[in-house]
């Protein structure tokens, strides 16, 4: 195994990377659920502030930084409300700290509005969602995946964002380092899609010790104070950040604005600011794509799949495999950006794409419109509350072998 | 040649003229923040100014400190955040009556119930001016506005009492006429340990005045001047603002509670013992 | 330029205090003319770039330098200063 946790960040800029804070590194083998390791994610990233709210099935992810942060040196505050909440990690990430705060389906809707100005303001941050059944109050203990989409568009306006599927709680645990990792590289907020069942499940999750597990640290600025400006980029896309009490005297808002940070409301800012926000991340896609493929060289069927699904799609696959179908599976882990080159490569090859979601078809549409018709896209949906039926799965498989 | 007034030094001076009207207060307001901050020994190091959306809001943007102009009704948690990870940070909320008070209003409640240690100075002018002149919580009985054409009808809020009662420990009322008093008294909220909070009343003469015809800005100034009542120490619940009545002003509260940061540090300490390790900010 | 400034014309007593006005920012809302406690300023005939009147300097004598009118401008165009007597 490659002595980083996160394998992608191969790809990015090695001189960036440090090794974990020991202090929030609980190195051992641990029997725990996909809450409990995210939370551990969070620490052994260097993460010192969280601000959440009580949410079904996410709840328990505060809780254990609630009982761990004091005795690691960091603050948890629970807030009145997700809206509170989702701004309180912005204000700890302008001081200097990285960030998080944690939800469900309902909690990620109030957020929405705050997603688009950590978007706007470029400021690194992890946004949690351990998805349940929706829409609304939905299926608070079940699980869903419906929320893949809204992690995409759910704020207003035009804008590119990151998120990552875990599938298991070592997936949560080691994710949730990536989360932060990408978070610091392109000044984001990074959406961290769980499941209620990934959440919840028990299962062996590995710690490391702090000197093998990568972070990447803040890039703060080397500008003498009174000349930092906070949106310029010098070309590289990804402007340093700053904190408070240095002497920078820089101003954020979320008002349309400059290389200075100073609104600028017309066209021409508008389109400068928009364009480099997009692709931030689109010009930087293939280092964040994170996908694993079995088998798909020659095969006739893909099944793309992602989180708690992905676990039922393998059983599905081995036993279509069993009955003669040369099938291989593409697991999705970074499901924002969407790796479009990949599936429009496969589209050429494969005869049909099987995508099952424990939602209506999100995904599907983007397997679709990659496609663009070159090889069928079978959505298996499911309005959540359970996982596939593994049946469900194989029929669709042999039906997209005809 | 080139004077600046004295003011200036704590702006963005490649900002000005700012924004505001002709005759709004809220300038007023920042010029009196600006001597206080000076005389409470504040600079760029150590202290940051968060604002929400509206004209009160765009404060933010003409302090020449670490300044933030956040979304609608949310300085305050912000604020919450900048102060918890940073608590060397002098964190102070400049913001309109709309913006902290309804849509704002359950954050304010609970940041004065934990004693979350800021200054949350809201300019009152009973109305949403940036929006052009909608009615507020603030807009007294029966004044007109562009969403109470006929007449508001709704109870307008009594601010020093709500701060009041959720727990803040330094509450006032000035105008913007009375700078003096708003100097020394933004200078005693800075010191403060804790929740603080000052409503200033501030002429909007582009809409509520107009709408309402209660002339100029001067004329308000003048009113502001004239029908204010200053009691000192006046029990909050009588700090009601009737329309077109005399007003109360003064420092009302001025207590000592421990602070949210001094509770948990507290808390921790008694249960934890040697294995609590204190945040004490980014620098350790 | 020298428009920037309107010092005050030669007295036979020196002022206590010394009025400044920057006229660029000025949006003539009056508080200065009006709430000046000795009464030093009245609103000029004439109106800066923006069309806006601005404050003159009419009894410079009677300025002590309490500097009211700096702390009540909202457009941070005037203030007095103290003089040595």
């Amino acid at each position: 195994m490659r002595n980083v946790v996160s394998g992608f960040l191969d790809m990015v800029d090695e001189g960036r990377r440090v090794t974990a804070d020991p202090k929030g590194v609980l190195t051992g083998a641990h029997f725990i659920d996909g809450d409990h390791a995210c939370c551990e994610g969070a620490l052994a990233a260097g993460c010192r502030f969280i601000a959440g709210y009580p949410i079904t099935p996410s709840t328990e992810i505060v809780e254990r930084f609630a009982w761990r942060i004091p005795t690691v040196g960091g603050v948890f505050i629970q807030m009145e409300d997700e809206i509170a909440s989702s701004i309180a990690i912005y204000g700890a990430a302008w001081a200097g700290l990285k960030a998080m705060t944690v939800t469900s389906g309902p909690g990620f809707s109030l957020m929405m509005e705050h997603i688009g100005y950590g978007v706007m303001t470029e400021t690194p941050s992890v946004f949690v969602n351990v998805q349940r059944g929706g829409p609304s109050t939905g299926l608070p203990t079940l699980p869903g995946q419906a929320d893949i989409m809204q992690a995409r568009w759910g704020s207003h306006g035009d804008y590119a964002i990151i998120a990552l599927s875990p599938n298991s709680p070592q997936e949560c645990f080691d994710m949730t380092i990536d989360a932060f990792n990408l978070a610091e590289l392109y000044r984001v907020p990074v959406m961290f899609m769980m499941d209620e069942c990934v959440g919840h499940m028990v299962e062996k999750v590995v710690i490391p010790s702090a000197d093998k597990i990568s972070v990447v640290p803040r890039r703060f600025t080397d500008a003498r104070p009174g000349t930092y400006q906070p949106y310029e980029a010098n070309g590289t896309l990804v402007p340093p950040m700053a904190r408070v009490g240095d002497g920078h005297r820089f101003h954020i808002t979320g008002l349309t604005h400059d290389e200075r940070g100073y609104p600028s409301p017309n066209p021409k800012t508008q389109d400068k600011l928009i364009r480099r926000l997009m692709e931030k991340i689109s010009k930087n896609a293939s280092k964040i794509y994170s996908f694993e493929e079995k088998e798909t060289d020659g095969a006739d069927v893909v099944v793309l799949s992602y989180g708690i699904t992905s676990r039922v799609a393998a059983m599905a696959i081995r036993n279509a495999k069993k009955r003669g179908v040369k099938v291989g599976s593409l697991r999705l882990k970074v499901i924002w950006p969407f790796p479009q080159e990949r599936i429009r490569e496969l589209a050429g090859c494969a005869k049909a794409f099987v995508v099952p979601e424990l939602n209506m078809g999100q995904i599907s549409l983007e397997v679709e419109r990659c496609a663009a018709g070159k090889a069928r896209t079978i959505s298996v949906p499911h309005a959540g509350g359970t996982v596939h039926e593994p049946e469900a799965i194989e029929q669709a498989i042999l039906e997209a072998a005809r | 040649m080139n004077e600046l007034h004295p003011s200036v030094s704590h702006l963005r001076e490649d900002r000005l003229p700012h924004i505001w009207c002709p005759g709004c207060g809220i300038g007023t307001t920042v010029n009196t923040f600006s001597r206080a901050l000076e005389d409470a020994g504040y600079n760029e190091k150590n202290i940051c100014i968060v604002s929400g959306i509206g004209c009160t809001g765009r404060t933010a943007g003409y302090v020449n400190f670490d300044s933030f102009h956040t979304t609608h009704g949310r300085p305050i948690p912000f604020a919450t955040g900048l102060k918890l990870a940073n608590p060397d940070m002098k964190v102070v909320v400049y913001s309109g009556d709309g913006d902290l008070f309804a849509i704002g209003g359950n954050h304010f409640i609970h940041a004065a119930r934990r004693n979350m240690d800021m200054t949350v100075i809201c300019i009152n002018n009973f109305i949403y001016a940036m929006t052009s002149g909608q009615a507020g919580p603030t807009t007294p009985l029966t004044a007109t506005a562009t969403t109470a054409p006929y007449g508001c009808y709704e109870p307008s809020f009594n601010l020093p009492y709500l701060a009041d009662s959720c727990g803040a420990v330094y509450v006032a009322r000035w105008t913007a006429y009375h700078v003096s008093q708003l100097v020394k008294s933004m200078g005693e909220a800075l010191k403060k340990k804790g929740f603080s909070f000052i409503e200033i009343l501030s002429p909007c003469p582009t809409y509520y005045e107009r709408r309402n015809k209660l002339g100029e800005a001067l004329d308000r100034m003048s009113f502001y001047r004239k029908n204010s009542v200053i009691r000192n120490g006046a029990d909050t619940r009588e700090t009601d603002i009737e329309y077109q009545k005399p007003i109360v002003l003064g420092k009302f509260v001025d207590r000592e509670k421990p602070s949210y940061i001094e509770m948990m540090h507290q808390q921790m300490q008694a249960t934890l013992k040697d294995r609590y390790v204190a945040w004490k900010g980014p620098n350790g | 330029m020298s428009n920037e400034i309107s010092s005050p014309p030669k007295a036979r007593k020196k002022p206590r205090g010394k009025v400044h006005v920057r006229e660029t920012w000025c949006k003539g809302c009056g508080f200065c003319v009006e709430f000046c406690p000795t009464k030093v300023l009245a609103m000029s005939s004439g109106f800066n770039a923006k069309g806006y009147h601005i404050p003159s300097v009419r009894d410079p004598e009677k300025c002590n330098g309490c500097n009211l009118c700096g702390m009540l401008c909202p457009d941070f165009s005037i203030w007095s200063t103290k003089e040595e007597e």
